[in-house]
């Protein structure tokens, strides 16, 4: 049986690892290839570079610091932001990158998720997502770092993406991010149960139970946690002894 | 010395920067001369198996390694792993390199996803000097969609998918074969790799 994976992200602007809480409020935590190397003891099933203000300011990937981490960190890793084209893939993934997550893009252009699964295999292409619940009770998507509503309902846009050939869906909650309290339980089974590649939950996570709790109320494949992780409020290792100590198979 | 052969469908950057990190001596080349001349050879390969096998001929290289594998440690990573076995189903019926015996079948899991693709547990068969040092509970990631038929005999290692998948193989000499990825398999992949440098 396959594990279940923990994955830190690592927001990344400008070079620098940042978070925003809720998008807004960023602070600066630190070099990424150390954040990358340091996950990577602990235990990381992956790692996500995510560059967070590349999709609305148009800025290329972080492809030094991918080249850099590949060098010293032998897990996957994903890259995201401002990724738009089929040789953005190419790029990115040349540079050391294990697989690509394509956001705001691929609302925009849906064939790049065609294109690039095709060219490169589905397990190389991750499709992002940063999703809102409405108010009729359905939850739509957003791009653009959740600057802008696409009215587009999640449910029919998770089995395009599958269609499409996205090899995975890493499913970040607006509603939760930064918040603490816990994943989107309800939209993250809404999209599970849609599905059938592997979906990433995303946004929310505040302690060690949020993470168990993902994998034992949904069939999600991995979770993810950005801040949680930077500030040392929770190590990999105390979330996978936690899965562990609930029958939970981590790595 | 160890020749990774880069032949043009390989995850070759991945293995090598795990060889540097490692301090173990490496160079990439499709030169034959180079193969002959090294005292260990990484069989790297991501893709499709016919379009591989045709690169590897292209170069010029399936006889010499066939040759080279008698004489000092290969490693097959992936479907560099698949390619050491007799045939393949992919596509089309197609020819490998026939240095330990059974074919390539696509990944037969009812009900689970394919492409097999994340981190699962090794269940050890025969024993096999590159997986010496391993801890009791040793995952290592793995992304296929085909996958290994052999006999149990060259069975080192294999994981649970649907039914037995097999991760290593090995031919009890000098041939061996990771379904999953060492490079990318955290620090139970270095043991590995560190265990294949170690060989010779």
């Amino acid at each position: 049986m396959l594990a279940k994976r923990i994955i830190p992200c690592l927001d990344v602007r400008d070079g620098k690892v940042v978070k925003g809480v809720n998008f807004e409020g960023i602070r600066e935590v630190g070099d990424p290839v150390v954040c990358a190397a340091e996950y990577n003891r602990q235990g990381a099933d992956e790692i996500v570079f995510y560059d967070i203000t590349a999709s609305h300011e148009g800025r290329g990937v972080i492809l030094d610091v991918v080249r850099e981490t590949a060098k010293q960190v032998f897990v996957p890793l994903t890259v995201g932001g401002g990724i738009k084209t089929v040789d953005d893939i190419r790029e990115t993934l040349r540079a050391g990158a294990d697989k690509v997550s394509v956001n705001s893009q691929a609302v925009q252009n849906p064939q790049l998720i065609r294109d690039g699964a095709d060219i490169f295999g589905s397990q190389c292409i991750c499709v992002g997502i940063d999703a809102k619940k409405t108010k009729s009770g359905n939850w739509t998507v957003f791009i653009n770092g959740g600057r802008i509503d696409m009215e587009l309902d999640l449910l029919d846009w998770v089995k395009q993406i599958e269609q499409l050939g996205a090899g995975e869906i890493c499913l970040n909650s607006i509603d939760t991010d930064g918040v603490k309290g816990g994943f989107d339980l309800p939209m993250l089974k809404a999209v599970v149960d849609a599905v059938s590649i592997p979906v990433i939950a995303s946004g929310g996570a505040g302690k060690c139970s949020d993470f168990a709790e993902a994998f034992e109320k949904t069939d999600c494949s991995a979770a993810l946690a950005a801040s949680l992780f930077h500030f040392h409020e929770l190590t990999v290792q105390e979330v996978k002894a936690d899965c562990r100590r609930k029958g939970i198979i981590v790595r | 010395m160890i020749a990774i052969v880069d032949y043009g469908a390989g995850n070759i950057f991945s293995v090598k920067n795990a060889l540097d990190y490692l301090g173990m001596e490496n160079q990439l080349t499709d030169q034959a001369e180079e193969l002959a001349a090294a005292d260990e050879i990484i069989l790297p390969g991501v893709g499709a198996f016919p379009s591989a096998m045709r690169m590897l001929a292209k170069c010029g290289l399936v006889g010499v390694l066939q040759e080279q594998a008698k004489q000092k440690p290969l490693l097959g990573i992936c479907l560099g792993m698949q390619m050491l076995l007799d045939k393949s189903y992919e596509f089309e019926e197609c020819n490998g390199l026939g240095l330990i015996p059974g074919t390539v079948e696509p990944l037969d899991a009812p009900g689970l996803i394919i492409p097999h693709m994340g981190w699962n547990k090794l269940e050890m068969g025969v024993d096999c000097p590159l997986l010496h040092g391993l801890g009791e509970e040793s995952y290592v990631y793995f992304v296929h969609s085909f996958a290994a038929k052999c006999a149990d005999e060259n069975l080192a290692a294999w994981v649970e998918y649907g039914g037995r998948v097999p991760a290593m193989v090995y031919d009890g000499n000098y041939v061996f074969g990771a379904q999953f990825h060492p490079e990318k398999s955290g620090e139970a992949g270095l043991q590995i790799l560190r265990n294949f440098g170690g060989l010779v």
